[in-house]
């Protein structure tokens, strides 16, 4: 196979992402700027496959496109976006967003020149070897190594969950509410009383 | 005949190591695909035969023997009539919704390993690509919901997301559970992992991850009873209302598909996958190099093939058997019972492994 298919899937992936990137933008309606983003993610994932990072790859695929992805559409539908209302504003920012794109522009190119010239270099790829498991490689740096970093990012994650649940948890009074232990352990005998009674009255 | 074969043997020989390369994959994946959309056919038949037998009806019994051609003239049917798009839909995503759960579905069958040596792709993240893949169905539903412009639609699709959200993490926490015990995320070496005889299965030492694990599978392909995204009783058929004829026949398929994935996965990540529950029995052993018995002792696809069949009918006993779950129940059951029961087990788990006690004590942590 070699390289020469590796350069072209390489440039496939590129462009579509480029293109989905584009549509994310300049697409007129909401839904759809969503889906063409869940097609950036997707290329994106392709091209760290290309580079053999098949872990990150899919982590990006479950966590962005199955999860994240999944509550902005979700939210995205239940608004009702006016467009129009929202391109009014376009002329006012343009100047500030023209700006930072020059701006990461100016910074990409510095970050690839230097990479260029230094002795890390930007020759080819070089693939790993066949029994490399990029997983195992990654799980052993993460644990070992960098295992304080991680786990104070996990902290602060937790930290955000327990934060924005307090912030949207809501007190109501006199909420009906089911307590499903309760109902199971219900018996017969403590809602039912059988009483022996005649059929009819005695004359 | 000798001559044939060897001019074909001859033929593919000549042929660049590139080109042959792409023909074993082409027709490995052809042969799964087909195998897996004729297994969904039959087990629509399955279905309508088992339900009608718990209702104490007959079920399909006209068309062939037995009825055994009725999924061939749903099929048909299905086929030739027109479809509809309703003309205030968004017509771009209302058609490609179909084929975005479909085309998941299938794909996931990639990392299936049918038995020591058939898979299509033998890849070391197999888990992971596997709750990739699963994750994505639920796009068709919630676009086939919001492109469709009806109520009834919307409802399904946005119960179908939170539900779909809910219960993929109670999937992901009972799998971390599986790849603890095995040590890999291959399934190829998942199911090797618990070769030796049914004891060796991981059922028993992770049950609360298998009922965890099967339940939530129920749930993601929003069966019965946590079919709320369909619901015909309340929601007409909930996203798919104004599907019909062939985009009907892509949900429908996807449907089944994804039954009998995530059949075939509870079979391999607790059940052992192709492994035989006699493996490794003293007294069988001798038996080994006999046709019938030597071929039960050995395992293989046929195991494999039972263990869906079992998991198949579980859903369908399921759908016989329980009321529709209310979706409240739906969200308290996901999320507040199913995610602390997995993660106690892993932490019972870890524990156990890291005091080399029970199943776990040969694992290295």
């Amino acid at each position: 196979m070699g390289m020469l298919l590796h350069t072209v899937l390489f440039y496939t992936f590129a462009t579509i992402l480029i293109g989905a990137a584009l549509g994310v933008v300049f697409s007129r309606n909401p839904v759809h700027a969503i889906m063409f983003l869940v097609l950036a993610f997707f290329q994106s994932a392709m091209l760290w496959m290309l580079a053999e990072a098949e872990f990150l790859a899919i982590v990006l695929v479950l966590v962005y496109v199955g999860a994240v992805m999944v509550l902005f559409l979700f939210v995205v539908m239940m608004l009702d976006i006016n467009v129009e209302a929202v391109r009014k504003g376009l002329d006012r920012y343009a100047p500030l967003g023209i700006a930072v794109a020059l701006l990461m522009a100016f910074e990409l190119v510095q970050l690839i020149w230097l990479r260029g010239s230094a002795e890390f270099g930007s020759g080819g790829f070089v693939p790993y070897p066949e029994d490399y498991n990029n997983t195992k490689a990654l799980g052993s740096v993460l644990y070992t190594e960098h295992v304080y970093a991680f786990e104070i990012a996990a902290v602060i994650l937790l930290l955000a969950i327990v934060a924005a649940i307090t912030l949207t948890m809501r007190k109501r009074p006199g909420l009906k509410v089911q307590n499903i232990a309760q109902q199971v352990a219900v018996r017969a005998k403590d809602r039912l009383r059988i009483v022996k009674m005649d059929a009819e009255k005695k004359p | 005949m000798s001559d044939i074969i060897n001019f074909l043997v001859g033929t593919w020989e000549a042929l660049p190591p590139l080109v042959q390369y792409l023909a074993t994959v082409v027709s490995k994946i052809l042969l799964v695909a087909i195998v897996v959309i004729l297994v969904v056919a039959f087990s629509t038949y399955f279905e309508r035969k088992v339900i009608g037998r718990m209702q104490s009806r007959v079920g399909p019994n006209r068309v062939g023997p037995l009825g055994l051609g009725q999924p061939f003239a749903d099929v048909i049917k299905l086929l030739i009539k027109e479809v509809i798009v309703p003309a205030k839909s968004n017509r771009f995503l209302f058609v490609i919704a179909p084929l975005l759960t479909l085309v998941p579905a299938l794909a996931a069958w990639a990392v299936i390993p049918m038995n020591d040596w058939f898979v299509i792709a033998d890849i070391n993240a197999g888990l992971l690509y596997v709750l990739a893949l699963t994750s994505l169905g639920v796009y068709g539903v919630i676009l086939a919901g919001w492109a469709t412009n009806s109520k009834y639609a919307f409802l399904g699709a946005m119960r179908s997301a939170a539900q779909i959200v809910a219960y993929e993490i109670a999937m992901g926490f009972a799998l971390v559970g599986v790849l603890m015990a095995a040590g890999s995320l291959n399934l190829g070496d998942i199911v090797r992992a618990q070769g030796g005889g049914f004891t060796n299965w991981f059922l028993l030492p992770l049950l609360p991850l298998f009922l965890v694990y099967w339940i939530s599978g129920v749930a993601e392909t929003n069966r019965a009873p946590f079919d709320v995204a369909e619901g015909e009783s309340e929601i007409v058929a909930g996203f798919h209302v104004e599907y019909s004829g062939v985009a009907f026949a892509l949900f429908f398929l996807a449907e089944y598909a994804n039954m009998v994935l995530i059949s075939s996965l509870t079979a391999i990540f607790f059940l052992g996958g192709w492994a035989s529950p006699f493996e490794g029995f003293a007294f069988l052993a001798p038996y080994g190099d006999m046709p019938l018995i030597g071929w039960i002792v050995a395992g293989g696809f046929p195991w494999l093939f039972i263990k869906i069949a079992f998991f198949m009918y579980t859903f369908f006993w399921l759908r016989a058997t329980f009321p529709r779950y209310r979706y409240d129940q739906i969200m308290r059951l996901g999320w507040k019972v199913f995610i602390p029961i997995s993660i106690i087990w892993i932490a019972v788990e870890g524990v156990m492994a890291w005091m080399h006690l029970g199943p776990w004590s040969g694992l290295t942590i």
